[in-house]
């Protein structure tokens, strides 16, 4: 008799309730199930689809590019869209609902690193799969996951430490070339340093330990910066450190082995899909763990106010130049990525426009948060991919969108929340009644 | 032995002498107020010996251990908790992490265990929330552990202050204006609250207060501050018959 009252009673809240009570009861393993249907349905029969829906191929970026170039293909693509995303997510998600509780129910029992490691292979089919379809979106993915890094450092930085870094892509840079200058010079035959000096099959192993180099090297161009400016507050860092960037791409520019402003180039193909993928989730994993342990919650102490920091005990100096450091750190080993995955870096990539890009996904995704951050990240590089047919106009359409973030959520989308994968993971409650 | 020891300490902002030849001498447990008007230098005192300046001349032992030189964190991890006169609590902070922040220098895992999430980490963590809990309960803020201190009620927030303070374990414990801007009622309960945290746990309490009954209710030894130099130093009812420290406060006696 109740249960009946509520449903009526739902019916009566319209849709857009139960959509929500829908989405409430879907655990996010649900959610990952359905995305690796739908991506799985795309990759056996995407073709057919498009083919009787009139596509010319299937729309690579979620039918963006096609439906600007053709506004014709607007009914086709939307049809597409649905028939492979639409539909198959919510069938799945819908009918697996039960059992996706009671799984993640079972592995909200198990260690949390368990758990995500379970939730991120599946998610990692889900893109193995879709980026598998085409080389343009393996690339877009693979340079949203190192946009994410980015951002994420730079966020640990800005956002919980509150100063105002402008070197992130000076750092970038430093990774990239002390990354690629390892890898070429040990495992490649090319023009700058000549023939490999290891075995090219010993690479993809080494590659890890090249990032690692790459970021120490980027840590300790932030040791640079840090010494002489924290020692003041206010506003120096953010002067410093635009001079750091600049420095360091002049340098660049001018160092002839490294090949000058013509860059380097032939980097062996290490960047592959699950290299990234890895270094992004143990970025994440490690940050996450750093903000949300009292150690990192210091910054947060610093930046709100430093005295206070320094009466309670906090070493606000140390805590502020190991932060710097580790945000650049992760800068440098998300510039080797870069520079493998493009397999091609010159000193034109690490400008100033490289900054902006960084600084719109920080502060539209949101300060002091990591989900914020991956939000920030993800939107404005799948957007700016998105809207690559409309040109020039891309970037009205882009910085718009900024400055109204900026005016209704002047800390960004996502600001100031605890990423707690913990919470995440967990089975939700089918609802049957509600108060 | 003295706990506090502070000699003949004077300090000067390029050529305003701000403090003139101070000393103190704080006994273990005793309570010790600081009184004078308005710019006598109370403050700058407090923060010299909390290590935020660094006097031009003088000593301050703590325990036996030279302060002189050392950073704010360093003092405050050797047994020295304060206030702030205008609470400097920190914005986008829970209740709860105020408090285990101010444990920072007890933290028993280090730069790698918080980025790798260690066990050790997990378990220390575990252990500083048990004691900011009880801290908590203390000061009586459990109830609003998971809010933004700066979103609590005026006397609610100046308990979080001293929680956090009690948090670094001192020995000293400075207050500044501990009752700056409470009302009556609010005045009360701090007073039971100084006298608890006192006693529970036996630290010597150094305050500046501008409330005289505040003052005289709760310390043992009273010192006036006028210009940067002490001009009276005793028991709260000498202190209140002192023709000196009338005279700073209220003016001269007219005897014509």
């Amino acid at each position: 008799m109740d249960s009946q009252d509520n449903t009526l009673q739902q019916r009566k809240k319209g849709f857009r309730a139960w959509l929500q009570d829908f989405i409430a009861e879907i655990p996010l393993i649900g959610w990952l199930l359905g995305i690796l249907g739908a991506v799985l349905v795309e990759y056996f029969l995407g073709d057919l689809i498009s083919y009787y829906l009139g596509l010319p191929k299937i729309p690579v970026l979620f039918g963006f590019l096609t439906v600007l170039k053709k506004p014709l293909l607007i009914p086709g693509t939307a049809g597409y869209l649905i028939l492979v995303y639409g539909l198959p997510i919510l069938i799945i998600v819908k009918s697996l609902q039960k059992p996706a509780n009671k799984l993640a129910g079972f592995l909200d029992k198990q260690r949390v690193t368990v758990a995500a490691l379970f939730h991120l292979g599946i998610f990692y089919g889900a893109l193995h799969f879709w980026a598998d379809m085409s080389d343009y979106r393996l690339l877009v993915i693979k340079l949203t996951m190192i946009a994410i890094m980015l951002t994420l450092s730079i966020n640990v930085i800005n956002g919980y430490m509150g100063e105002f870094s402008c070197s992130h892509p000076g750092f970038m840079a430093l990774g990239a070339y002390a990354t690629s200058t390892i890898t070429l010079l040990l495992f490649a035959d090319d023009k700058q340093f000549g023939a490999a000096l290891l075995p090219e099959a010993l690479g993809l192993y080494f590659f890890p330990l090249a990032l690692v180099a790459g970021g120490i090297v980027a840590a300790l161009g932030a040791l640079v910066i840090a010494i002489p400016s924290f020692r003041t507050r206010g506003d120096y860092l953010a002067i410093i450190s635009l001079a750091f960037l600049f420095i360091v791409k002049s340098v660049i520019e001018n160092l002839e082995f490294m090949g000058g402003p013509r860059g380097m180039s032939s980097q062996p193909h290490y960047s592959t899909l699950p290299m990234v993928f890895t270094v992004m989730v143990l970025c994440i994993w490690i940050i996450n763990n750093f903000v949300r342990s009292t150690m990192g919650k210091a910054l947060n102490a610093v930046r709100d106010n430093e005295l206070a920091a320094e009466a309670m005990t906090v070493n606000t100096r140390k805590t502020k130049i190991i932060t710097f450091m580790f945000g650049a750190f992760w800068a440098g080993v998300a510039g080797g990525l870069f520079a493998h995955v493009l397999r091609y870096v010159n000193p034109g990539s690490f400008g100033i426009q490289r900054l902006a890009e960084i600084l719109a996904m920080v502060y539209f995704g949101g300060l002091n948060s990591v989900t914020g951050s991956i939000v920030g990240a993800v939107s404005i590089n799948i957007l700016s991919e998105a809207l690559r047919p409309l040109e020039i106009y891309k970037w009205i359409i882009i910085p718009l969108l900024l400055i109204l973030v900026m005016l209704f959520r002047p800390t960004g989308l996502i600001a100031f929340t605890e990423f707690k994968p913990k919470e995440l993971m967990k089975p939700k409650q089918i609802r049957v009644e509600e108060k | 032995m003295a706990l506090l020891r502070v000699d003949n300490m004077t300090h000067y902002f390029g050529g305003l002498r701000a403090v003139h030849n101070y000393s103190l001498v704080l006994e273990p447990g005793h309570i010790v107020g600081l009184i004078g008007p308005n710019g006598a230098g109370k403050t700058t005192i407090f923060n010299l010996i909390s290590g935020i300046h660094t006097p031009t001349e003088g000593n301050i032992e703590l325990a036996g251990q030279n302060l002189i030189g050392h950073q704010p964190h360093e003092i405050g991890a050797m047994g020295l908790g304060r206030t702030f006169q205008n609470l400097l609590l920190w914005r986008h902070m829970t209740v709860l992490e105020h408090v285990k922040m101010a444990c920072y220098s007890q933290l028993g895992y280090g730069i790698w265990g918080a980025f790798f999430g260690s066990r050790r980490c997990h378990r220390e963590e575990k252990r500083l929330t048990a004691k900011a809990m009880h801290l908590m309960e203390t000061f009586d803020v459990d109830r609003f552990s998971s809010q933004l201190a700066v979103s609590l009620p005026y006397g609610a927030q100046r308990r979080v202050e001293m929680a956090r303070a009690m948090a670094t374990n001192p020995k000293v414990l400075f207050l500044d204006e501990p009752t700056a801007g409470m009302t009556p009622d609010e005045l009360n309960r701090m007073i039971t609250i100084i006298r608890k945290i006192h006693k529970e746990f036996d630290v010597a309490i150094f305050m500046i207060e501008h409330r005289l009954k505040f003052v005289m209710e709760l310390c043992e030894r009273i010192q006036t501050l006028v210009f940067g130099e002490v001009i009276a130093e005793g028991t709260p009812a000498e202190i209140k018959n002192n023709p000196d420290v009338i005279e700073a406060y209220l003016g001269k006696e007219d005897i014509g």
